[in-house]
């Protein structure tokens, strides 16, 4: 791990002036992902913002009968919220299907947003990566791209983003509320936060430098069934190659599509906002919202297996919905 | 790979922000390893670990794994992956369970620890080390330190209600099933595969609870 100094702010503007006081600062949170790359050297910070003293670590209603969650509310706090649990159950079960219990105590609502792709060849330093170092090309492309993006890939990145939480919170339209060095504040659709790689994949999210995470918003409660399915390599404690957040009604055993997003498949979560309105209302199908949502899937060698695994995760998430249970 | 797509998957207006294009100082040395300043970068700390107080002096590198192993020569939690991945490392932060490879020593002050060592000695044994001993729930004995910390909370934490994968029903009390202490214990790894009698010392302890 490469040296660096530390200070422990009493506030979020103390936090965000301080990430922009140091050249090379970086907020940490429960750092369980910022660590881990620190030690690999692939973040390389001068100087860590503590953010754990600034509270910002509770979850409220809002004026719109909504909730606003805390940049620093833990992963398992959040899941754990009868509020959460009773009105926004996909994303209770997006959380609990992520990383292991350990983890999830630590693990921040910002933190969990912000945390870096899991592609083998941005973690190793040996190798090229455009994110990890603009300009060296990718290692994935030609490469082992088993687990990488089947869609808004570029040339110059093919990863995928790795959270579970972020897939719900798409679904569930968030808005994420931020604190700039200057104070201002500001609120980003969950929709904008991230961005496609394109030719820059190391700029992976809209927020600028020093720019704190201070809370996520969610809506209203949209009510109907929640389901959140993620297909892994093994049943627990791995990351997702294909997931579905599902919110759907139930009329009479139809099954009508409200909200539906995916993870595993792009350099943020999926939400095709038109294959939701092609069947709106009608009893859902899933090739034909699957036919929509991939039509402009351009897999890399190894993972056109995630073509039909969108097709049958999405089914299979849809029949449990018809079923009228609750995962 | 095809060319780059135009789509942005986000709100279907395009964004208006223009793209941040400069590199981030990631891969740069903005400071070597052994610069003056740098030996003066050490932090007094204040660990409370077991119910003591230790003042020790890190460089704020430290992850709270090696302040207790190396530091305070707390040798029962153990390093596995330093990655977050296999659970050796598990010790309780104000009742809570974490990796404490995946974190610094310096971000803790003021919080309680509680390592193996802090649950029972061998005289007298916390019962889930008991009930490891008597269940045979190792084989090396490498992860166990991480297993028992991570028993122990596992319990509370159905006792408290939170969710796991296996939930069924998000609304209703958790069972003290099979099912549950298994996903709960999926981020400790055993090498050995003692696995079934570890279960069978968990279940043996949640049995005994009211
Ligand atoms: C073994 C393992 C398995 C995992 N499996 C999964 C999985 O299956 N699914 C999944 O979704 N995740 C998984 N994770 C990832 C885990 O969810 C993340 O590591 C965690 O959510 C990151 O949160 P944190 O608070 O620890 O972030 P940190 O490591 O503290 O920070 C991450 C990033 O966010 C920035 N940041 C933190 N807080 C703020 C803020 N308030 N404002 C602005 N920037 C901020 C930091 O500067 C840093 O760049 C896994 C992790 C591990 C180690
Ligand atoms: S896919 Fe992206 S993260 Fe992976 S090697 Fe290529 S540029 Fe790096
Ligand atoms: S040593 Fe901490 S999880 Fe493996
Ligand atoms: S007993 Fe050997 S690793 Fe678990």
């Amino acid at each position: 791990m490469k040296a660096f100094t530390y200070e422990r702010p009493g506030s979020a503007a103390e936090a965000a002036a301080a990430a922009v006081r140091t050249p090379g600062a970086k907020f940490i949170a429960g750092g369980t992902n910022l660590l881990d790359l620190m030690k690999l050297q692939i973040e390389t910070p001068t100087h860590l913002v503590d953010v754990n003293n600034i509270g910002l670590d509770r979850i409220e209603p809002t004026d719109q009968g909504g909730l606003r969650i805390g940049a620093l509310v833990r992963n398992t706090d959040l899941a754990a919220d009868p509020r959460i649990r009773r009105d926004y159950g996909v994303l209770s079960r997006a959380i609990v299907s992520g990383a292991s219990g350990q983890l999830r105590n630590k693990a921040t609502t910002a933190g969990n947003l912000l945390q870096r792709t899991r592609c083998p060849y941005f973690y190793d330093t040996d190798m090229p990566c455009n994110k990890r170092a603009p300009g060296s090309g990718c290692a994935a492309i030609g490469g082992l791209n088993a687990n990488h993006a089947i869609l808004g890939a570029s040339e110059a990145c093919i990863a995928t983003h790795p959270s579970d939480m972020a897939v719900a919170m798409r679904a569930l339209d968030a808005n994420v509320e931020t604190v700039a060095p200057s104070g201002a504040s500001r609120s980003i659709p969950i929709a904008d936060l991230h961005r496609l790689p394109g030719k820059t994949p190391h700029v992976e999210t809209m927020l600028e430098p020093g720019e704190l995470i201070a809370a996520v918003t969610l809506p209203k409660p949209r009510g109907g069934v929640q389901l959140y399915r993620k297909v892994r390599e093994r049943a627990s404690y791995a990351f997702a190659t294909v997931s579905v957040a599902l919110i759907a009604k139930i009329e009479e055993g139809r099954v009508t599509v409200d909200r539906l997003a995916f993870g595993g498949l792009a350099h943020k979560p999926w939400r095709v906002e038109q294959a939701e309105r092609a069947v709106a209302g009608s009893d859902a199908a899933a090739d034909s919202i699957a036919d929509i949502v991939l039509a402009g899937a351009r897999p890399a060698e190894q993972n056109a297996y995630k073509l039909p695994l969108v097709r049958r995760t999405l089914s299979a998430t849809l029949e449990h919905a018809r079923e009228g249970a609750s995962r | 790979m095809a060319s780059v797509h135009m789509e942005t998957n986000g709100r279907e207006q395009p964004t208006t922000r223009a793209a941040a294009s400069s590199p981030t100082l990631a891969g740069e040395e903005i400071r070597g390893t052994s610069t003056p300043k740098q030996e003066a970068n050490r932090h007094s700390v204040q660990l409370r670990v077991n119910g003591q107080l230790h003042a020790v002096d890190l460089d704020p590198r430290t992850t709270l794994l090696d302040a207790l192993r190396e530091h305070l020569h707390l040798t029962g939690s153990k390093k596995g992956c330093d990655q977050g991945q296999c659970g050796a490392c598990t010790v309780l932060v104000n009742g809570r369970r974490i990796n404490s490879c995946l974190t610094l020593a310096v971000m803790h002050e003021g919080d309680a620890i509680t390592t193996v060592e802090g649950l029972g000695t061998p005289d007298r044994m916390h019962p889930m080390q008991a009930a490891f001993v008597d269940h045979d729930g190792f084989q090396c004995g490498y992860c166990t330190p991480g297993q028992i910390c991570s028993a122990v909370a596992v319990l509370d934490e159905i006792s408290a209600g939170i969710p796991s994968h296996v939930t069924v029903d998000l609304a209703a009390p958790i069972a003290l099933s099979e099912t549950e202490i298994r996903e709960r214990m999926s981020g400790n790894i055993c090498r050995c595969a003692a696995y079934p009698n570890i279960i069978e010392a968990i279940r043996t302890v949640a049995g005994g609870r009211p």
